[in-house]
């Protein structure tokens, strides 16, 4: 047969290149495992431009980017548990949940402006409404939440007009529900591949985490007689955020790969640590004041951990071609089998 | 009035069939334009004729004025990438368009190109047992300059180095792709990134706020922020030319006519006969990029010839809009909510009042 320019391939590779058997071959670094786990990933080849990523790595500012996730997650789960408290014999409950979120959505805000290049053209974010940016969206959700979380926070310090307070704080509850899972949406609406593919999951994810910081925040700041709700909300989210989490770390082949290598691999397994142990700690002795101080920290950093773990495992398959080529590769040659075997049927 | 829209087609209104991706026959009238809106313009980037001499990149950079930068997008630094003669390195935000450079060499006891006569193949080590199989090959390959073995003998991108080693070189113009579905533009919160009057995508600067949204959610990482700037930038495929009535400064300078401007459908129609001609001619490497409106962008409106996968010049393979997706996400957040909101309240009903 003719080879050559002629022919598929034709034995043609980079110049400076390693041989053709071994180019783009990354081997998977040993030991990092832990027992039990299968290895999902085989070595893989494919091809690349000099090792240059295919897409272009967010050009967030971090940490401000993994805080913004983290404060608006526990700050709206907060915001949910204050309007309940509301209506229940709660007062000290109710007014460190609602301090706390109202404190959240200013630091919220305040990271989602200094991350933007031109921070003066904040309000150009509310200038259009569209469904098909999460941020856009997510501008709509953050502007009404903040706006309320921080004046029933206000109305709290002040001590007055109760009836105002609390229709503040249910139309903050409102839209806390949506402020904290939406930016599991923010991250996955990328071309980012570790992100995209679990975009399903990466909501679940971020929305437990949350309630697991914001609730493990609220019982650490309130007498533990009256925060028992806060406990049970806390450990329900931490068991949540810890069953999605594996999904995300091992649903989705080869892109679930950088949930496990590196630095996103140290912080996720110390993210799985803390809220772990958080959880742990509150079931435990989260009725003695020592008891629940310890597991909210240890909830709020397990939450805080699985959002930077999870923005560096994002970066990582960003930077590296592997996990934009090789997914695709898959799925164009699993669209051409799918084809030959309708040919031939 | 006619108000240009800045979504995706499919939350405009007007969209009945809601597509976020898939082929759209007018995506100028569907983001908002009127019935004489210009036709679609676009690029096609013949990489087969491409001779790396990087005139369309200079001449982007001076119609736009682009400050320098080196292979990794810092301004003001001249450095080598060591990525043979290609020292721009990639698309950003001071690079509009990127000529990709990519050796290749193969060992010539491979079975060799040969449409010749049995032993008649350069380097004269013995018949070769394809010109056998193929009775008709040489008079294939005697039916055009520029058949397959024309273009490794001739052509400036194959030639034949030391005895026992081939070379050759692909060389492609990589540019925005003005996508039908366009991430960049689906996901900008801000209205900046629009889409023109012919069908292409741009960033107003007096609005971007440099969010940054735009930037990975470019499935061909094209957009990038200017640091110093705050905001993004890529190309515009020269708006400013196109009102006026002239080519974009990079087809106009091409001296091969590797990069050809034009109605897209006229493009279209160009590259497929471009593409029967090489295939014809025995190129069976050659293929169309961005061409195909079924794929996950909808088709581009600047495409592409190419010689090799796509990876090889640093183009993803199979590239989808990230939008495709986000219904499927924003319905589970809005699931995931509801849960959150469901907890709380079973955690504050099943807890003991407190006296
Ligand atoms: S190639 Fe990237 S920057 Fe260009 S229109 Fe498509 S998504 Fe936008
Ligand atoms: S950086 Fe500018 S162009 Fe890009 S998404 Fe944000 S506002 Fe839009």
């Amino acid at each position: 047969m003719t080879e050559g320019i002629a022919t598929p391939g034709g034995g043609w590779r980079r110049a400076d290149g390693p041989p053709a058997e071994t180019r783009g071959k990354k081997r998977r670094k040993g030991g990092r495992r832990g027992r039990g786990e299968v290895a999902m990933v085989d070595d893989v080849e494919f091809t690349s431009y000099y090792g240059r990523p295919v897409i272009k790595p967010p050009v967030w500012k971090s940490p401000e980017v993994q805080l913004y996730l983290f404060f608006g997650g526990a700050s709206g789960a907060a915001a949910i548990l204050g309007a309940l408290g509301e209506f229940t014999r709660r007062p000290v409950m109710t007014r460190s949940a609602h301090l706390f979120a109202g404190g959240g959505a200013l630091a919220s805000v305040g990271l989602l402006i200094v991350d933007l290049g031109r921070p003066e053209r904040f309000l150009h974010m509310l200038r259009v409404f569209k469904p098909t940016s999460p941020l856009s969206v997510g501008s709509y959700i953050l502007s009404p939440f903040s706006a309320l979380a921080v004046a029933t926070a206000g109305l709290h310090v002040l001590g007055r007009w109760p009836v105002l307070r609390r229709l503040g704080a249910v139309g903050s509850a409102v839209f806390a529900g949506p402020l904290a899972t939406y930016t599991g949406v923010l991250l996955a609406n990328t071309a980012v591949p570790s992100w995209h593919a679990a975009g399903t999951q990466l909501p679940y994810v971020f929305g437990a985490s949350g309630m697991a910081a914001g609730g493990g925040i609220t019982m650490a700041l309130s007498p533990v007689a009256e925060a028992a709700p806060a406990r049970r909300f806390a450990v329900t989210g931490a068991v949540i955020e810890l069953a999605y989490m594996h999904k995300v770390e091992n649903d989705h082949g080869i892109v679930s790969e950088p949930y496990h290598e590196g630095k996103a691999g140290a912080l996720l397994r110390a993210a799985k640590a803390c809220t772990a142990a958080g959880a742990a700690v509150t079931v435990a002795v989260g009725r003695r004041r020592a008891g629940a101080v310890l597991g909210g920290a240890l909830l709020a950093a397990g939450s805080a951990l699985t959002r930077f773990g999870v923005y560096e495992a994002g970066m990582a398959s960003a930077r590296d071609p592997k996990y934009t080529v090789v997914p695709q590769r898959e799925r164009l040659e699993a669209r051409k089998n799918e084809h030959a075997s309708t040919i031939t049927r | 009035m006619t108000s240009i829209s800045s979504a995706s087609p499919a939350f405009t209104g007007k969209d009945p069939k809601n597509r976020l991706f898939g082929p759209l026959p007018d995506v100028t009238a569907e983001a908002g334009y009127d019935e004489g809106h210009p036709k679609r313009v676009g690029f096609f980037t013949d990489t087969s004729v491409c001779i790396g001499c990087k005139a369309c990149e200079v001449a982007c950079k001076e119609w736009n004025t682009l400050p320098m930068d080196d292979s990794h997008g810092t301004r003001d630094v001249i450095g080598l990438s060591g990525m043979s003669y290609d020292n721009t390195g990639q698309l950003g935000a001071n690079s509009w368009r990127h000529v990709a450079f990519i050796e290749q060499v193969r060992t010539v006891d491979l079975p060799m190109p040969t449409f010749g006569r049995p032993g008649d193949d350069r380097q004269g080590n013995g018949p070769s047992p394809a010109a056998h199989d193929h009775p008709d090959a040489q008079a294939l390959g005697q039916a055009s300059v520029l058949n397959a073995e024309a273009l490794s003998e001739f052509d400036p991108q194959t030639g034949q180095s030391g005895s026992d080693k081939q070379v050759r070189w692909l060389m492609s113009s990589d540019v925005c792709k003005h996508c039908t579905h366009a991430g960049c533009l689906d996901v900008c919160p801000t209205g900046a990134l629009f889409r023109t009057e012919f069908g292409t995508v741009v960033v107003q600067g007096d609005i971007c706020n440099g969010c940054g949204y735009c930037v990975p959610s470019c499935p061909y990482g094209v957009i990038n922020r200017r640091e110093d700037d705050g905001r993004v930038f890529k190309c515009t495929m020269c708006y400013d030319r196109l009102t006026d009535g002239l080519m974009p400064a990079c087809a106009t300078a091409c001296p091969t006519q590797s990069i050809q401007f034009g109605d897209l459908d006229e493009l279209q129609a160009r590259a497929d006969a471009r593409l029967a001609t090489l295939k014809d001619q025995g190129v069976e490497t050659a293929r169309l990029y961005g061409r195909d409106e079924d794929d996950g962008v909808g088709g581009n409106g600047a495409f592409f010839l190419l010689l090799d996968e796509p990876e090889v010049y640093g183009l993803p393979p199979d590239p989808i809009v990230t939008t495709r997706d986000l219904p499927a996400m924003w319905k589970a957040a809005g699931k995931a909510a509801v849960m959150i909101v469901g907890a709380a309240l079973g955690a504050v009903l099943s807890s003991r009042r407190p006296r």
